[in-house]
């Protein structure tokens, strides 16, 4: 088996026009975390969806595990976890409980059952609490017993969607660290979704960047870094607008944008380019608030094939957090 | 052997749901006394059937109501788990819909049913004149009528989103049902309307309330239809239900 998952044109169309899924071709290898990262609506879920065989495909395939989607999709069920974008655990029954439902449901042979959950429960450090009711659990908790819940089947892929939305940043913390641990600890690959730069920065060997149901470029994080060919400058100033047009038409520096009321330059070298920056912003009679030079981040690199930031669309945070609200008062 | 575990854990989740829902458990042990007390004491003083006083005339059609009501209301934990979310960890996990739907019901059923057999209690404590022993009889007509209710109500849930829309499909099901029944009064009795005694005659539960005040009553209820009739009637219905109960879970998302 050559690849964990392969990708043949699948495509999601709603209403025959709009694709969700655009022609997706990608290949997985065993043993790696793949991120799939881009903004609300870019088709992470969708695509996720299909390989878990939730949605069907409109046109196009994709074997996962060897197996096919469409036609051996119960088998493409036993061989994979899923770590749903919402919560997705009966909280009347308590954490054990939940764990011997889905190992039940999975078919895991009753005399592995008890110790399986077990060793689940201790690394995902639930132990102590693992017999009372879930709603009683705080929202990191019952993500991590959703991401132990996930892998009780021994399953060869786990996708993870969202993981740490409407986490706080010290749980998302802990998160990213279990993420890792189960992966070594199992051997499994990981398909993770994130509209975190953070995220899919800390914890992907790969990422596809994604944006209209299509991926815009795939590769490790450092190279996708390195495309940029450079440092990135942020200036602040009084006339922002005014600044772009002049760096743009007299130091012919065009890879700029305008994010949160900062000028963004992405320049070969930053050291060289700052004074003339400030030289041509006094003379134009523009106040420079403050200048930084730094290393580009996965921000820089979304914004650079896509032409936005991916924190312009932030209903999905308020999506997530609301779905935490609802959990954290049920 | 695999399906047959889901299913198991399927059962025992609803079961273990249930009981450690306390106000639901004490709610329904509250509404047939009240029935079975305030109403029966007040109408039965009007109401006269021949050979049997009206408490016993209705304790059979409370039993029915019990098993209509709390059946229909189980379909809510199928809109409270698309709510919640659990759902899905249910609808992709390897197991055939058919397992999923089943599993369910049975839970479900079981849940109804034990609130049925609460109900045979309160009979005995009232005083109402019958043999205990009949409820082994009544116990498998209850479960009848209790598979196919509970699959109505999973189905109307399946197609539904909201919990409010769950509670005005309720009030447009549950109470026509439980009317038309013969719970409350005979619908064969002389002066009640031709159109009533029409429409009481496509009602399932009709057969089931039936069923049940022939085995319960025994010979001092004179049977609408005979014993084989209302359970082949109710059978039907079950499996129909079952059948369409098992399509609507395999197109739920």
């Amino acid at each position: 088996m050559p690849h964990v998952i392969e990708t043949h044109q699948l495509t999601k169309a709603y209403n025959h026009s709009l694709m969700a899924v655009d022609n997706l071709d990608i290949t997985v290898e065993s043993g790696e975390i793949f991120g799939l990262l881009g903004p609300n609506g870019a088709g992470k879920t969708t695509t996720i969806s299909m390989l878990c065989t939730i949605l069907k495909p409109t046109s196009g395939t994709a074997t996962v595990n060897g197996y096919d989607l469409i036609k051996e999709s119960h088998k493409v069920r036993q061989s994979i976890g899923i770590v749903f974008q919402d919560p997705s655990i009966d909280d009347r029954l308590t954490g054990r409980e939940n764990l011997y439902m889905h190992a039940n449901l999975y078919g895991v042979p009753a005399s592995e059952q008890r110790d399986r959950i077990d060793r689940i429960l201790k690394l995902v450090e639930l132990d102590d609490r693992a017999d009372d009711l879930l709603r009683t659990y705080s929202g990191g908790m019952r993500r991590r017993l959703e991401l132990g819940r996930g892998l009780i089947h021994y399953p060869k892929v786990l996708f993870l969607d969202e993981p740490t939305v409407g986490l706080d940043p010290q749980t998302r913390d802990h998160i990213w660290r279990y993420i890792k641990e189960l992966k070594e600890a199992h051997d499994i690959t990981v398909v993770l979704t994130t509209h975190y730069m953070d995220e899919a920065d800390r914890l992907s060997d790969r990422i596809a960047i994604m944006d209209h149901g299509k991926i815009v470029i795939l590769d490790s994080p450092p190279n996708l870094k390195a495309t940029l060919e450079g440092d990135v400058i942020t200036v602040k100033a009084n006339n922002i607008q005014y600044l772009q047009e002049l760096v743009t038409k007299w130091l012919g520096l065009n890879k700029n944008h305008i994010v949160d009321n900062a000028l963004e330059i992405t320049v070969p070298s930053g050291k060289s380019v700052m004074p003339r920056i400030i030289e041509l912003a006094t003379q134009n009679n523009i106040y420079v608030e403050s200048l930084i030079l730094r290393e580009p981040n996965l921000e820089d690199v979304f914004l650079h094939y896509t032409g936005r930031t991916i924190r312009e669309d932030t209903t999905k945070e308020r999506h997530g957090m609301a779905a935490a609200h609802r959990r954290a008062i049920k | 052997m695999t399906e047959l575990r889901a299913l198991y854990t399927l059962w025992l989740r609803e079961i273990k749901r249930f009981i450690r829902d306390r106000a639901r458990v004490i709610t329904s042990f509250v509404q047939p006394l009240l029935w079975l007390v305030i109403f029966a004491g007040g109408f039965g003083a009007r109401l006269t059937i021949p050979g049997i006083n009206y408490q016993q005339y209705l304790f059979p059609g409370i039993i029915g109501q019990t098993l209509l009501f709390t059946a229909m209301f189980m379909g809510i934990s199928v809109i409270w788990d698309k709510e919640f979310g659990f759902m899905k960890e249910i609808l992709v996990a390897p197991v055939s819909r058919f397992t999923i739907f089943i599993g369910k019901m049975f839970g479900d059923s079981t849940a109804a049913l034990l609130q049925g057999v609460i109900v045979f209690v309160f009979g005995f404590i009232l005083g109402i004149p019958f043999d205990p022993i009949t409820l082994l009889a009544a116990l498998p007509i209850m479960l009848l009528i209790t598979l196919g209710l509970v699959s109505v109500g999973l189905i109307i849930a399946s197609f539904i989103g909201s919990l409010e829309n769950f509670g005005a499909i309720q009030t447009f099901i549950n109470l026509p049902l439980f009317f038309l029944s013969g719970a409350l009064f005979p619908v064969s009795g002389a002066g009640v309307p031709e159109w009533l005694k029409v429409a009481s005659a496509f009602d399932p539960l009709t057969y089931g309330v039936d069923a049940l005040r022939t085995v319960i009553l025994g010979s001092a209820w004179p049977s609408l239809q005979p014993l084989y009739v209302n359970l082949g009637v109710v059978c039907i219905f079950d499996v129909v239900m079952i059948g369409i109960g098992t399509w609507a879970f395999s197109r739920m998302k």
